[in-house]
């Protein structure tokens, strides 16, 4: 660059001339606006005064312009709802009056029941019993044919509406107790009564424990919800202790902590949260999982 | 010398200076005393040390320094202020580290939430700390930087004020420092990229006020005819997150001497303060401040004209006045009222040139220099950001349009864009400019290792690929799932599934962010080298004039 004129210097590499100024060594070319950047522009501009004549744009004193369309995005979610609608169709409705055990005798209402579960179940259950519903320590895996509370239909529907120690007045009570810290039982019985619990699922036992002092207490302190065969109550939400299926966990000091310090797990009610024909269908995803009676 | 006679006052300023600090110090030693909870209490103790600090600092500064105050001009060149463009440079570098490893920390804590091992770092308490350290303290001090280098370097005099600018360098790091251990305290007002409550907000108001002034007073006394472009983006940045700041935050203490408070807004008119603030603070911090660098980093390095002085004066104007505007797509499909999401939909879509106007200018630039970019991985690494800029700002007004707000909108691809912008826009820019401008004012030769440069440019180029890829497939991943039904009209996912499928994006968006910071760090080492052991130049007279801190 070289040659000075009114224009400023004459740029070689490009053909143009500067403004003429210069800062700390920076001059600036005096090249016209592109054209397309301009057209874009242009465009732009035009595409959204089109857009504001026919969507809702600008406030007026008490409202604001409506549009040709006369768009309004709650409109717009009442027809995504009511598309919804019709697409579950009156088999959605035949759910929320038909009786619960009509449910799995027809194919296309037990269909649409599981659909619905599967997908409530997803959103409020899975956070606890998994995605899969397989559970996990101190929370039951639902697939198998162990059920604190019972696996017909009218029980998983009852746990589900009230739940177990949710506070409500018709939830499931009764809790394991703390043997330990009420000092019904010294560190030595627990010991000894869990090693009993675990040899009633054949796993081993610690040596030099007496097991048949353990079925002692047992027999003193825990047939009276476990049952005299250790089956388990489910009115009174005790588990089995014989089919190896374990809520907290099987090893020995799992065991004694369950013991000293009882156990209280808490499922919520939701009677109040879902309605009752998404119970209902809640209640027959569950059942169908595999474990239902 | 007549100046040698002259006898030693306490200027105006400096007298000034003390009196504030020492009532400062006294109003922090009351809220230590009276303080409602304990945050509240480290704060001011926080307070009361730094301006003791400085009432000391201050005095010691005065008398070791020579009666005359430092002269404009020495032998006609302007006797330029470097100081506080290194002490920023230094911080930016400090805190660019420390919030790239926060990102990298809570990258992933959201792949391995098992992280999460103590309330002080979990997700929630970290995450504002990481958006902050990177956009305020990193970004915030490259724009301090490079807007004081560039001010005095473009008007020719010597930065206004004499304590000023240092008042708003250290009070600015000082506001970081309240901010971001306020954070791991718990303490917040719950207001995204305004988290910090109302005393920080206090102190960041008086110091971008003085930061104002100074900027407004060195332009003022300038020796060039016409303001260079590069301070119009400047000037436009300051005043706009200033009204933004004021706009967003007005609150009301529970008390004056506790940290939590209430914001004056509520509900929509909240939402909508606030994504007008989020919006452009991305607008006029993140955009218009970092155009200013790009006026005046390319252009120089590049040893060529600017491409076009009317293209930058037309999309100045149409970016100052249509990016206001924008916010409301940040709310598409809530309370907001329809009208307000289509307003800030169509000025989001009529941004986009205005936006590319600085891309051109830009690359256009690079005319008859494309061939250094084979040479000099610094001039490489501020074109690329130009190219990511490009990018981002197209990206933006797509996802602004609301059906394609509908699939995106609370999805990772939120996050890819943002950090296409954030790492690749912002960062780079702000690395090129940082390699450009160390050995500048600490007047060396040349940076200690351009093959240092190159490793880092490709490192991180890989990072930003990485992250930006994952987050786009993981995000439309997401948007997919969350709206797929069953044919008997269901929804197909829940929730929990749809975040157990991000897992391996979120491991691959750690890998890239692991890859970033690992550049920063080699950037790091580099500076570090050129300043300690860089030979110094002899072409620029060594007028830098450091203040006794």
């Amino acid at each position: 660059m070289a040659e000075h004129d009114k224009h400023g210097t004459f740029d070689e590499v490009t053909g143009k001339h500067t403004t003429g100024h210069e800062w700390d060594g920076i001059e600036e070319l005096n090249t016209p606006l592109p054209r397309w950047w301009v057209l874009t522009f242009y465009a732009c501009i035009i595409w959204s005064f089109a857009y504001w004549a026919v969507y809702p744009a600008w406030p007026l004193v008490q409202s604001y312009t409506t549009g040709w369309f006369n768009y309004s995005s709650r409109a717009d979610v009442a027809v995504e709802l009511a598309k919804l609608e019709a697409i579950r169709g009156d088999k959605m409705a035949a759910l929320a009056t038909a009786p619960l055990a009509d449910i799995e005798k027809d194919p296309g209402m037990l269909a649409m029941a599981r659909a619905r579960g599967k997908a409530v179940f997803g959103d409020n259950c899975a956070a606890c019993h998994g995605t899969g519903a397989a559970g996990s320590k101190g929370f039951p895996n639902l697939n198998d044919d162990d059920w604190l509370w019972g696996g017909t239909l009218e029980q998983i529907e009852q746990t589900i509406k009230y739940g177990a120690r949710s506070g409500h007045a018709e939830a499931h009570e009764g809790q394991m107790l703390a043997f330990g810290q009420s000092g019904t039982l010294n560190k030595d019985e627990i010991v000894t009564v869990a090693n009993y619990v675990r040899s009633l699922s054949g796993l081993s036992t610690r040596p030099g424990v007496d097991v048949a002092a353990g079925g002692k207490i047992f027999a003193e302190n825990c047939t009276v919800c476990h049952g005299d065969e250790a089956k388990g109550n489910p009115d009174l939400g005790a588990p089995n202790l014989t089919d190896r299926i374990w809520l907290y966990g099987s090893d020995e000091a799992t065991i004694i902590e369950t013991v000293t310090n009882g156990r209280a797990g808490v499922m919520p009610a939701w009677i109040d949260r879902l309605d009752p024909g998404t119970i209902k269908a809640m209640a027959v995803y569950v059942h169908s999982l595999g474990g239902g009676k | 010398m007549n100046q040698a006679l002259t006898s030693k006052r306490i200027t105006i300023g400096e007298g000034g200076m003390i009196a504030l600090f020492t009532v400062m110090a006294a109003l922090c030693v009351l809220g230590v005393i009276k303080a409602q909870d304990s945050a509240f209490a480290f704060h001011a103790a926080i307070g009361a040390a730094i301006s003791a600090w400085a009432v000391f600092a201050i005095i010691t500064r005065f008398s070791s320094r020579p009666a005359a105050r430092p002269p404009q001009e020495i032998n006609g060149v302007p006797n330029y202020n470097f100081g506080p463009v290194k002490f920023c440079s230094f911080m930016a570098m400090f805190w660019g580290i420390a919030g790239f490893s926060v990102g990298l920390y809570i990258a992933l804590e959201l792949a391995f939430p098992g992280l999460n091992v103590a309330q002080w770092v979990n997700f929630g308490r970290l995450r504002p700390l990481h958006t902050s350290a990177v956009v305020f303290a990193f970004g915030g001090n490259v724009l301090l930087a490079t807007s004081f280098y560039v001010v005095q370097k473009t008007s020719r005099v010597r930065l206004a004020g004499d304590l000023a600018p240092w008042f708003v360098v250290i009070g600015y790091n000082v506001f970081i420092l309240i901010a971001g251990t306020g954070y791991l305290l718990g303490v917040t007002q719950s207001k995204e990229y305004a988290e910090p409550e109302w005393y920080a907000d206090a102190l960041l108001t008086v110091v971008w006020v003085t930061y104002l002034l100074v900027f407004l007073m060195t332009l003022v006394k300038r020796k060039e005819p016409h303001i260079f472009v590069a301070n119009w983006f400047y000037l436009a940045f300051i005043i706009t997150i200033a009204v933004l700041h004021l706009g967003n935050n007005p609150a009301v203490p529970v008390s004056w001497f506790g940290s939590k408070s209430y914001i004056a807004w509520g509900g929509v008119q909240d939402a909508m303060f606030q994504w007008w603030y989020g919006h452009n603070a991305v607008g006029f911090f993140l955009t218009a401040g970092f155009l200013a660098i790009m006026y005046y980093f390319i252009p120089k390095r590049a040893e060529r004209p600017i491409y076009s002085y009317r293209l930058s004066i037309i999309h100045f104007w149409a970016l100052i006045f249509l990016y206001i505007w924008a916010g409301p797509h940040h709310l598409h499909y809530t309370a907001l009222p329809d009208w307000t999401q289509t307003l800030g939909m169509t000025f989001s879509i009529m941004l986009w040139m205005p936006s590319w106007g600085g891309m051109i200018n830009g690359l256009m630039t690079l005319s008859g220099a494309w061939d250094k970019l084979r040479t000099d991985p610094v001039l490489r690494m501020l074109v690329v950001s130009v190219a990511f800029y490009g990018m981002s700002t197209f990206e933006g007004p797509m996802m602004a349009i609301k059906v394609v707000n509908s699939l995106s909108h609370y999805t990772d691809w939120t996050v890819g864009h943002v950090h296409s912008g954030a790492l690749g826009w912002v960062g780079f820019v702000s690395f090129g400019a940082l390699y450009c401008l160390v050995p500048w004012v600490w007047n060396r030769k040349q940076l200690y290792s351009l093959k240092l440069v190159n490793w880092h440019f490709w490192i991180a180029t890989l990072g930003i690929v990485l992250y930006i890829s994952a987050m786009w497939v993981s995000g439309i991943l997401q948007g997919l799932m969350w709206r797929a039904y069953t044919s008997l009209g269901f929804l197909e996912y829940s929730f929990i599934e749809s975040v157990e499928a991000m897992h391996p994006f979120y491991i691959i968006r750690a890998a890239g962010g692991g890859l970033f910071l690992c550049g920063a760090l080699i950037m790091a080492y580099n500076l570090w080298m050129t300043v300690r052991t860089g030979e110094s130049s002899e072409t620029q007279p060594s007028v830098a004039l450091q203040a006794a801190e």
